[in-house]
């Protein structure tokens, strides 16, 4: 098995981030939309719709869920999955909140 | 009566359809075997591709399990292949050496994958793309190798390739035509497709002909007649499937292609029948599942000795979606010769669709990006629908409901709506009356209409729709404003106003919200809504605003943005061109075009630049994002034009610089023209106004999207005071009484004209509007210049991070 190297990437701090907005970051080459819920958590997708690559982060945001920009599709930020009737899935990053400190963990 | 034998051979789609058929007719006339060469019961192969793609279990897609064939006494014979059909003894024999009699038999044995006759075709870690086996052996080699090649840019190839780039698998697809699908797709529409599934990480190697599989023991690579090559350790072979007829050839039975059947699916052997990929009717063997399930209908009257329709071949058509990407096609879709084409294309967008014609004849179509008209052009296709009175344009953009509805309505009972498990009109129709099935999800459930692909959904709500007639009206008559809810537009509305409510998540505790937070429908009405009754006090929730209305920009699908600055009246002059054209060059915009509403897009720009953007091009927003007034186009007018008799542009001028930025329940295009000539197309737009002799016309409801309406005459007035009165009152008549994204010819249709009229004749009505009106338009402030000056706010939305 190859070992899986977790780097933490400090990306903002928490009262930067708007809540129930998305921010993007860009973390080496990949893109990331960051969202901090109305409950305070702080949750990362990869920042493309796997329909046709909307950027979700500028999606509408309720409760656990964000709605791609593009085309309505409902897309789940615990666990990146589209939600039905739509299928699909975005990959999901954990985040870590120390303090102020937004932490982004990266395979 | 003592029961016939009935022989099934071929434990597939085709073979135990018909069988189901049957005993949809007869239980007790049969006594029923079925042998087939895979160790499972039947399942859907058409998902196998989901299986692959790992979206799916095997279990899943199973279609009749075990239990189905003990319920029916039907004996199966699974892991057992049927060698030889002796019709002299009337005896089938297994390669495990059983002896069936049998007194009817039906030849069901599909079809087989067509390996090209190649060296090293026989390797490790080749394989064709055709059952569970082959599925595993892929899922298999998935996880110990890295390239994967395909062979065939056909249906299957694609779906193998999209399956195997999911697997985490470096994909490349190796076709011999010039572009992808050549037996179902026109040139432009394979190569849309390559376009967007290239987008998704596929490679093609076009117009390659494959002439080694090379390697040890194992597959190491693939080397092409040009003398190229690429590496290679799993290749996947989807160059096609010829029908299965060695059982049949043994047998006796006549053959070409397929197994030769006539209209009966009979063969030349009295007693024997085929049906499926195997058999080959009129010279066409069906490679598709919706032929074959039209064949096992006729099939299974035939056996049970009931009158049946003859089978008369199929218009074929193909519905795909790889990831998203919606691709179809039926009947005859090359124009040429006597065959013409009407084509739509929509590279923003996206979607390209294609019908052909010959004379007034739909005899094929090709749609690509969005696949909603297929099931209703199949249903010409198979009709040879006459065109002559439509117009061919609204074939492939039908307004409203009534192309589809109408369709539908005159659709037999035997019609096929879902194609993909071959549920007719009448299985539809009787689910809902014998098994109270109220929605498309019901329906799925009860008789699998719309399980696989889902393509007809819409006809299976039409369905319902006409077979509830009104009662199913009665219950969409209150409509909810979403899902969260129970409650209509008007008894939000009317809540908000008696309770005072004032923002968007008070409403929805307050009036009892199924969800916490509400979805993309309703966070955006109530925004609006609670706007429209308190516009002084009503603080915008930015949250609940769609992208465009929150960036005051418009995204695109590459998630930059455009803009459009405002332009009063379309009317611009040499210093804001060449402030907008320094901000081309400075931004370096790649795109620079003139609107239908004559004002000037800049495209491309990216999301950081927007506030600078704004900055330098010191012009207020244009709203061409919004759910507000766009634009006021207007003609030259008396200023230049020697036909004008009104200053079409003057009063453009003055109607934008008041009521822009104006918040409504949609979009709002105005248009001034000078006089009838209308040269700024005032008849189609939400408000117009037409220059006669002393006096504006003004025209209402009017659209030139989507649903296309002239505009109704609503007034004629004399002066330029009046004009703005009655604009200004039915503008906030319709603010205060459209459901939120409603434009103005939906609503005139739906609250009627008189109505309308009736309210604006009301002289004190009127002017309580216009005052209401001017109300809400004296907070209205520039966005982008608030955003400009605002720097909380432009981090917020505009800052794209960096890290490394």
């Amino acid at each position: 098995m190859v070992n899986k190297n977790i780097s933490k990437v400090l990306i903002s701090s928490l009262q930067e981030l708007p809540e129930r907005l998305g921010k993007t970051f860009h973390v080496g080459n990949m893109e990331v939309a960051v969202f901090k819920l109305s409950n305070g958590t702080v949750r990362a997708i990869e920042n493309r719709c796997p329909h046709k690559g909307g950027v979700l982060s500028e999606g509408i945001v309720s409760g656990d869920s964000v709605f791609c920009p593009m085309h309505d599709w409902k897309i789940c930020l615990e666990d990146g999955l589209v939600q039905a009737p739509d299928t699909g899935c975005v990959k999901t990053y954990s985040t870590v909140v120390e303090g102020e400190d937004v932490f982004l963990l990266i395979e | 009566m003592a029961k016939k034998k009935l022989v099934l051979v071929g434990n597939g789609m085709a073979g135990v359809r018909t069988i189901e058929e049957i005993l949809k007719l007869t239980k007790d006339q049969f006594e029923i075997t079925i042998f087939g060469s895979e160790p499972h019961p039947n399942y859907n192969r058409i998902l196998l591709s989901k299986v692959l793609q790992g979206d799916t279990e095997v279990a899943d897609i199973t279609l009749n399990d075990w239990s189905w064939y003990e319920d029916n006494d039907i004996q199966l014979y699974t892991d057992e292949t049927v060698v030889k059909v002796d019709s002299d003894r009337k005896v089938v024999v297994t390669d495990a050496g059983r002896v069936e009699p049998y007194d009817e038999v039906i030849v069901a044995t599909g079809s087989v994958p067509f390996i090209l006759p190649i060296p090293g075709a026989d390797k490790d870690g080749v394989t064709a793309f055709r059952d569970i086996k082959d599925t595993e052996i892929m899922l298999k080699a998935s996880k110990k190798y890295k390239k994967a090649a395909v062979i065939g840019g056909g249906l299957l190839g694609l779906e193998a390739a999209r399956g195997l780039l999911n697997l985490g698998m470096e994909v490349s697809v190796i076709h011999l035509a010039p572009y992808l699908m050549e037996r179902q797709l026109d040139p432009m529409a394979g190569k849309m497709l390559q376009t967007e599934l290239e987008k998704q990480g596929m490679t093609f190697l076009l117009e390659k002909q494959t002439q080694e599989i090379y390697g040890e023991e194992r597959v190491e690579g693939l080397r092409f007649s040009d003398g190229t090559e690429i590496e290679a350790d799993l290749v996947v072979m989807a160059v096609g499937i010829k029908p299965n007829i060695s059982l049949a050839v043994e047998s006796g039975i006549e053959v070409n292609r397929g197994i030769v059947v006539n209209d009966y699916m009979q063969t030349n052997i009295p007693s024997v029948y085929a049906v499926g990929e195997c058999a080959e009717h009129n010279g066409i063997p069906y490679g598709l599942v919706a032929p074959l399930y039209e064949q096992g209908k006729v099939l299974a009257k035939t056996i049970c000795g009931a009158k049946t329709d003859p089978y008369k071949g199929s218009v074929l058509y193909t519905q795909l979606k790889v990831s998203g990407v919606e691709v179809f096609s039926a009947g005859d879709f090359m124009e040429g010769d006597d065959k013409k084409a009407v084509k739509v294309f929509d590279e923003q967008d996206s979607y390209y669709k294609k019908l052909v014609l010959r004379g007034n004849q739909i005899v094929g179509a090709v749609l690509f990006g969005d696949s909603s008209d297929g099931n209703r052009l199949v249903s010409m296709i198979q009709k040879q629908a006459d065109i002559s009175d439509t117009m061919k344009v609204s074939l492939l953009q039908p307004t409203g409901q009534e192309a589809g509805a109408s369709l539908v309505a005159t659709m037999t009972d035997d019609e096929i709506i879902c194609g993909c498990n071959g549920v007719s009109k009448g299985a539809i129709v009787s689910a809902i009356q014998t098994q109270g099935c109220s929605s498309v999800d019901e329906i799925k459930a009860c008789t699998s209409a719309s399980r696989s692909c889902g393509g007809c959904k819409p006809l299976v709500a039409e369905v319902l729709q006409l077979t509830l007639g009104s009662s199913f009206d009665t219950k969409q008559q209150k409509e909810a404003i979403c899902g969260c809810t129970t409650l209509s537009r008007d008894e939000v509305v009317e809540e908000i106003r008696a309770k005072g409510l004032t923002h968007v998540k008070e409403v929805m505790f307050v009036l009892d919200w199924k969800t916490e937070e509400g979805c993309s429908k309703c966070r955006p009405a109530l925004n609006y809504y609670l706007g429209m009754v308190n516009p002084t006090g009503y603080e915008d929730e930015k949250e609940s605003r769609f992208v465009n209305e929150r960036m005051h920009a418009n995204i695109q699908k590459d998630g930059t943005y455009s803009v459009v600055p405002r332009m009063y009246g379309g009317v611009t002059n040499a210093n804001d061109l060449r402030r907008i054209a320094d901000v081309v060059d400075k931004y370096e915009i790649p795109l620079v075009k003139v609107t239908g509403g004559q004002r000037i897009d800049l495209f491309g720009v990216k999301k950081d630049d927007l506030p600078k953007v704004w900055e330098d091009l010191d012009m207020p927003s244009g709203f061409a994002y919004g759910k507000s007034l766009r634009t006021v186009k207007t003609c030259v007018g008396e200023q230049f034009c020697r036909f004008g008799t009104q200053d079409s542009m003057g009063l453009g001028i003055q109607l934008e610089k008041k009521y822009e930025g104006l918040q409504t329940p949609h979009k709002v295009k105005m248009a001034v023209s000078a006089c009838p000539r209308s040269c700024a197309e005032s008849g189609f737009k939400d408000i117009g106004y037409i220059g006669i002799d002393g006096g504006w016309e003004l025209y209402i409801g009017g659209n030139g999207g989507t649903h296309v309406r002239g505009g109704d005459l609503l007034y004629k007035v004399k002066t330029e005071e009046e004009v703005i009165e009655i604009t200004s009152a039915y503008l906030q008549y319709y603010r205060e009484t459209a459901n939120y994204l409603e434009r103005t010819s939906a609503w005139v249709e739906r609250v009627g004209l008189e109505h309308v009229r009736e309210v604006l004749d009301d002289k004190e009505k009127r002017k309580e509007l216009s005052a209401r009106m001017d109300k809400a338009l004296s907070v209205i402030e520039d966005p982008w210049k608030a955003i400009i000056e605002n720097k909380k706010l432009k981090k917020e939305l505009f800052e794209t991070v960096v890290t490394s």
